[in-house]
């Protein structure tokens, strides 16, 4: 289990990086954390001509508070994660969720934007993105874009990525200091991808009315499941048990999971509508208290 | 132009080695052979097992999913650093008088993760060492040893400072 | 260790015994039972210990092994010229090279079918070797191993084992007609009497999985062969037993002296599996011969998981003869032993180790088991700790609840009906085990009580009614260890195994080898491969009792060379012998040194021998404390000073000692025998919840009460304890080989195949009861792989508890939560 020959380049700066992907292009790989690409190097599973590391680029690794936004760069290690107020005090969501991807040594290494980019289908922080929105900043050596969260997923493993860009950037919204949130998982072991997960972000008003209601779900789907009817349930509502119950149900009914050697297509639909129901009561009750901290 | 050899300049355990090494040469391969640093152990080379886990500018890192060259310039303390001025660890300590290990052979990687654990975590629970602790894989001890172990450690070290 | 639940001491320095009087017998024994500090971890704590792939010869290359992508196939053709010619390439062998250059590997049955190292002809499955490429570092050989073409003819697959038997079938050894590698009807008392006078008769068919053991460290080989001599020098962290050692030099077609395996001091873990290294010391020793340098072979993690070994899957039918209040009249089994591809050596002894505890810790006299050892697509299997116990333990305590649930009678009552007792202490078990000493209800009593079990039936009885699925499990086994040699031979019918000429095979030997040098330090050589059991510690405690020394003051020393020690044919460290027969050799060894002692003391004092006694390091006359001298004296006068020596003493201080079993037979005619030489006994409750909407059982509490003889260090011996439980609660809930229809392997990576971690290992909570071995010299029994056999039994009972409200019964492992809430699903689905 050694790594193939690679050309390895170690660019420096954003600008070198994407010179090279533009000379490159689909014969070379960009190296962030590794985590998940060291392996399927050792594998021989993966087998790009070039890697770019781009690990010695200081300017990607950053956590910045812009108007209500919360930027983070690419080579922010999720360790940062769980370390930065900035990030516990705009999105604690990130924070809470961060300890669920994979362990302490992996997040020392592994990034934020590689996690995103591998697009594996029950990776943490996609469903986290694709549930807040979060805006993906791309660039490569022609320009930059900003590509939806909702749009950035294909399907597994795969992105919108061209082989001449990158991501540079993931913007998350700040969260209301009165919305309440909640990752929710199963797990084999700790640590572990998760067979399914389910992130939520519950708002409410002043009497306890869900305004707004987010939900993703990771392990069911070739990119993590959202569906706007079913965040409309709660709208306007008290969340009631059985409100609750319907929502499941309906999220249980709507996501096309697969079969493997870990769950049944069966045995994944049935945990996403009971841990969507978990993930929203924890929110809630996280929600009432902030609204009673808020008062 | 890309190179079939780069140099690196990288001190381990507070010893600066400048070598040659080809990109794909896996940190664990550079430490253990390059170096002739057989203490870390290579156990799964994907990243699960936690073998091979060293400290890297002081956080723990899995070496088999490293490049050497991207050590370049980095602080890396093995498990043959742990052990100051002839001095156990108080963690080597623990594991000695908890039986913490058996075939030893995941031990370094527990005692840098544990090393680590510590440092964040002060005074953990056991659940907290468990949850600590689950990057690293042991077939001997069922993980009771070692448990008891960092805990041990933990208030020994508290008591010391 | 006193009887009664064990108490976790706090690990004293090595340093002083505690405080006796000093009165003749009572110094002895200070040591032992102590939970003294390891020997073996300062090395291991610091990143010093000395594993295989620690080591470095000369002109060292590097090997990687080609293996087959395909379950079935016939190779057509090779083209490995590309390889040859990469850079840094020094040889490539190819399986064809392989078949020229050695032999088959003979193997302990009447089958005719070839197994060498490496794919001859044909590949049988996923993994299988092809070729091996030896170059300048492991990256080039793995670079060069993609360069090398082969062409398959692909032929169809067979991967399980009942359909391996059908008619028309694919065959994977031609030569042989059918998959069917071995095939014993055995038949201990009356069976169809017992079926006949039963009030109750039940069957069931179960399957038991495969897992392994996963050590952290793989397979590691260094081989050298010496053109000029024609000797092969191999490293490897082979554990034994040494009879592999036989097989490989055949296979090698090399005198055995002409084949010197060293172990060095450091194994990372074996659990059995690292017995079945020999093929892989086989092929890297014909890569060294072809390469014409000394080759090291460092297996990788995907590798291992596909192609190392592991133990059997199987299928079995188990009927059962009971009456109504619960006695167990018979035991007729059916099973279908999957061994994978080839039936490898020491297969089938997955079938046929524990045919002398196959009833277990029960007084059923009538037993017929009809066993099949079935060749199909998958990896070859070998020891697994526990190695074919929780096979039986399953089918065995599956069918005691099956029992109980029937007679509605409970769990407990059904196994203490049916339990040998004390008072029948040496038992012979219908098919020849001969229990060497134990008390089994007494110990069934004190789970009873540490568990606290009729509570545990009200907390079950209130979590039944809120709703939740809450279970208790009861498994119970005999722990056979010390395998005897003549066990495997069962695989033979009575009559080769009459025939003239046939070699009977029988026994368990280990041997200690002890010197003391002029000062009177002592150094210890043993014949065993520990991997991690901490046999320096134990055999330094032992020394220390029987010479009246410290700790301190000897040093063991864990390499082995087989051609610098003393071993035999059964030597290694394997079947949980060295608590056994490896300490038995210890104490041995030490009294034969002793002897010497004072034996040379009696000359040097002029006092008769039976009058001296030593103690603190001085040689007394016990009447006449005066005349006294020295050990250190003694000891120097036998290195230093010949002149003083009398006629019959030799010079120095050493002596060698090997330790053998008296009832270590052959199998006699009626295919009884004596598989093991002592048995321990545990028992466990697991106490699980599962949770119905993720199928996941997450274990509340385990108790596990285990009667290991006398214990000689308590912290070492619980953590075996600890680490056998998880073993075979790995197997239990987690992981499994997992293969698809067309033998393609499913499970590569530890992502794939999931290991528990800290997270999900339980907290047992543990207990002792002492039944000293009358065998062994301090009485003590091995006690590594006990709960790895009774854990996935616990762990069935305790979820079939669970599931019993709901209709569902449990004859299949691993209880992962996809099989489990598949179960629960289907259960509510009409």
């Amino acid at each position: 289990m050694k790594p193939p020959k690679f050309d390895y380049f170690d660019p420096t700066t954003v600008e070198e990086a994407l010179d090279l992907l533009k000379e490159y292009g689909e014969d070379a790989k960009i190296l962030a954390g590794g985590q998940s690409l060291v392996p399927l190097l050792n594998f021989r599973l993966a087998r790009p001509q070039v890697l770019v590391d781009i690990n010695r680029i200081k300017d990607l690794d950053y956590v910045r508070e812009n108007n209500g936004t919360l930027a983070i760069g690419a080579m922010t290690r999720q360790r940062t994660l769980e370390t930065s107020e900035i990030i516990r005090s705009k999105c604690g969501l990130l924070t809470d969720a961060a300890e669920l991807i994979g362990h302490p040594q992996i997040r020392n290494r592994g990034t934020v934007g590689g996690s995103l980019v591998h697009a594996d289908p029950t990776a943490e922080l996609a469903a986290i993105a694709k549930a807040l929105d979060a805006q993906m900043k791309i660039r490569s050596s022609e320009g930059e874009r900003t590509v939806a969260a909702k749009d950035f997923f294909v399907t597994v493993m795969t992105t919108v990525l061209e082989p001449s860009e990158m991501l540079v950037e993931v913007e998350f919204p700040a969260l209301a200091p009165s919305a309440g949130w909640a990752f929710e998982e199963f797990v084999l072991r700790h640590g572990d991808f998760a067979v399914v997960g389910v992130t939520t972000v519950v708002t409410l008003d002043a009497k306890q009315t869900c305004t707004e209601l987010r939900l993703a779900a990771i392990g069911v789907d070739e990119t993590p499941f959202r569906d706007p009817e079913i965040e409309g349930l709660l709208q306007g509502q008290k969340i009631t048990d059985s409100l609750l119950d319907e929502l499941a149900a309906r999220v249980s009914e709507k996501v096309d999971p697969f079969t493997d050697l870990h769950a049944t297509a069966e045995q994944r639909k049935h945990l996403a509508g009971v841990l969507a129901k978990k993930a929203i009561k924890k929110a809630e009750e996280a929600a009432i208290l902030n609204l009673k901290k808020e008062s | 132009m890309p190179q079939a050899y780069r140099s690196v300049e990288i001190t381990v355990n507070g010893l600066t080695y400048n070598r040659q090494v080809e990109p794909r040469r896996l940190l664990s391969d550079f430490l253990r052979e390059d170096l002739d640093l057989r203490g870390t152990h290579v156990g799964c080379e994907h990243g699960i097992c936690g073998a091979c886990t060293v400290l890297m500018n002081g956080y723990t890192v899995r070496s088999c999913l490293m490049f050497a060259v991207q050590a370049n310039g980095a602080e890396i303390t093995t498990i043959e650093g742990l052990a100051k001025n002839g001095k156990l660890h108080p963690l080597q300590e623990a594991f000695w008088e908890n039986h913490g290990l058996q075939c030893g052979f995941c031990t370094p990687g527990f005692l840098l993760s544990a090393c680590e654990l510590l440092e964040r975590n002060p005074d953990p629970t056991e659940e907290e060492v468990r949850v600590g602790l689950s990057g690293n894989m042991c077939r001997c001890t069922g993980y009771q040893g070692i448990v008891e172990s960092v805990l041990a450690a933990a208030s020994k070290m508290k008591a010391q400072k | 260790m006193k009887d009664g639940t064990a108490t976790m001491v706090m690990t004293p320095p090595a340093t002083k015994p505690k405080k006796k009087e000093v009165s003749g017998q009572e110094l002895r024994k200070t040591w032992v039972g102590q939970s003294i500090k390891r020997r073996e971890d300062p090395r291991l704590l610091t990143g010093r210990g000395t594993f295989v792939d620690d080591i470095t010869l000369p002109n060292l290359h590097h090997a990687a092994i080609l293996r087959s992508p395909r379950a079935h196939a016939r190779i057509l053709s090779y083209d490995t010229r590309e390889a040859e010619n990469h850079p840094g390439v020094i040889a490539v062998l190819t399986g064809e090279e392989v078949g020229q250059m050695s032999k088959p590997f003979p193997v302990g049955v009447t089958a005719a079918f070839k197994y060498y190292s490496a794919a001859v002809g044909k590949v049988r499955y996923v993994g299988e070797p092809v070729a091996v490429v030896v170059a300048s570092d492991r990256y080039v050989a793995e670079d060069a191993m993609e360069l090398i073409q082969v062409e398959y003819e692909p032929l169809p697959p067979i991967v399980n084992c009942e359909a391996a038997l059908e008619a028309d079938a694919p065959v994977l050894h031609e030569e042989l007609g059918n998959n069917i590698g071995c095939h014993r009807l055995l038949n201990y008392g009356d069976v169809d009497q017992a079926f006949e006078e039963a009030d109750l008769i039940l069957k069931e068919r179960f399957v038991f999985p495969r897992y392994s053991s996963l050590p952290l460290e793989t397979y590691a080989v260094i081989a050298d062969f010496d053109a000029i001599t024609g000797m092969f020098t191999v490293h490897s962290n082979f554990m034994g037993p040494f009879s592999m050692h036989a097989v490989a030099a055949r296979a090698l077609d090399v005198e055995e002296n002409k084949l010197r395996f060293i172990v060095p001091s450091d194994i990372g873990g074996s659990f059995g599996i690292k017995t079945s290294i020999y093929p892989y010391i086989v092929l890297l020793s014909l890569a060294s011969r072809k390469a014409g340098r000394p080759v090291k072979w460092i297996e990788d993690r995907q590798e291992h998981l596909m192609a190392s070994s592991c133990q059997t899957d199987r299928v079995a039918y188990r009927e059962v003869a009971v009456k109504n209040d619960g006695t167990l009249l018979g035991i007729k089994s059916k099973v279908i032993e999957n061994v994978g591809a080839y039936l490898r050596a020491p297969e089938p002894a997955c079938t046929f180790r524990p045919i002398g505890n196959f009833v277990g810790p029960y007084k059923v006299r009538n037993v017929q088991l009809d066993a099949y050892v079935v060749m199909t697509n998958k990896c070859p299997t070998g020891p697994n700790r526990g190695y074919g116990c929780q096979q039986i333990y399953f089918e065995q305590e599956r069918m005691m609840d099956r029992i109980a649930e029937e007679l509605e009678l409970d769990p407990i009552e059904v196994r203490m009906k049916n339990l040998i007792t004390a008072e029948d202490m040496p038992y012979t078990t219908p098919t020849g085990g001969i229990y060497d000493s134990g008390d089994y209800p007494k110990a069934m009593d004190l789970v009873v009580e540490m568990s606290q079990y009729t509570k545990l039936r009200e907390r079950q009885k209130k979590a039944r009614a809120e709703g939740r699925l809450f279970g208790i499990g009861i498994a119970t086994g005999v722990d056979p260890s010390v395998s005897n040699m003549g066990y495997i031979t069962i695989a033979l019918p009575p009559e080769f195994r009459a025939r003239a000429g046939y070699l009977p095979k029988s026994g368990s030997a280990e041997s200690a080898t002890i010197q003391m040098n002029q000062r009177g330090k002592v150094s210890v050589t043993m014949g065993t491969t520990p991997q991690g059991q901490g046999h320096e510690t134990v055999v330094t405690q032992i020394v220390a009792d029987e010479l009246g020394i410290t700790p301190d003051d000897v040093v063991i020393v864990d390499e082995f060379d087989t051609a610098k020690h003393g071993w035999s044919i059964s030597s290694g460290t394997y079947a949980s012998r060295f608590a056994s027969v490896g300490t038995s050799a210890a104490v041995l060894a030490a009294r034969k040194l002793k002897g010497k002692i004072i034996h040379l003391a009696a000359a040097l004092l002029s006092v008769p021998e039976e009058d001296l006694i030593i103690q603190e390091g001085k040689v007394f006359a016990k009447d006449n404390p005066e005349k006294n001298i020295t050990v250190k004296r003694v000891a120097g006068t036998a290195h230093w000073n010949h002149e003083l020596l009398p006629d019959d003493v030799e010079a120095g201080l050493q002596a060698r000692a090997v330790f053998r079993f008296p009832a270590n037979v052959a199998p006699d005619p009626q295919d009884r025998v004596n598989s093991s030489n002592t048995y321990g006994f545990m028992v466990e409750i697991a106490v699980v919840e599962v949770d119905p909407d993720s199928g996941k059982v997450n274990i509340l509490d385990w108790f596990s009460v285990h009667d290991a003889g006398t214990i000689i260090n308590p912290k070492i011996v619980e953590g075996q304890i600890y680490g056998g439980a998880l073993h075979g609660i790995g197997g239990a809930l987690f992981e499994e080989l997992a293969y698809d229809d067309d033998g393609q392997f499913l499970t590569g990576s530890f992502m794939h195949y999931v290991c528990p971690t800290a997270v999900e290992a339980p907290k047992l909570t543990i207990g002792h009861i002492c039944s000293p071995s009358p065998l062994t010299l301090l009485g003590s029994k091995g006690a590594g792989e006990s709960s790895s056999e009774t854990a996935p039994a616990a762990i069935a009972g305790a979820v079939a508890d669970a599931l019993g409200p709901l209709g569902i019964r449990i004859n299949e492992l691993p209880l992962n939560p996809k099989r489990v809430w598949t179960l629960i699903h289907e259960s509510k689905t009409p």
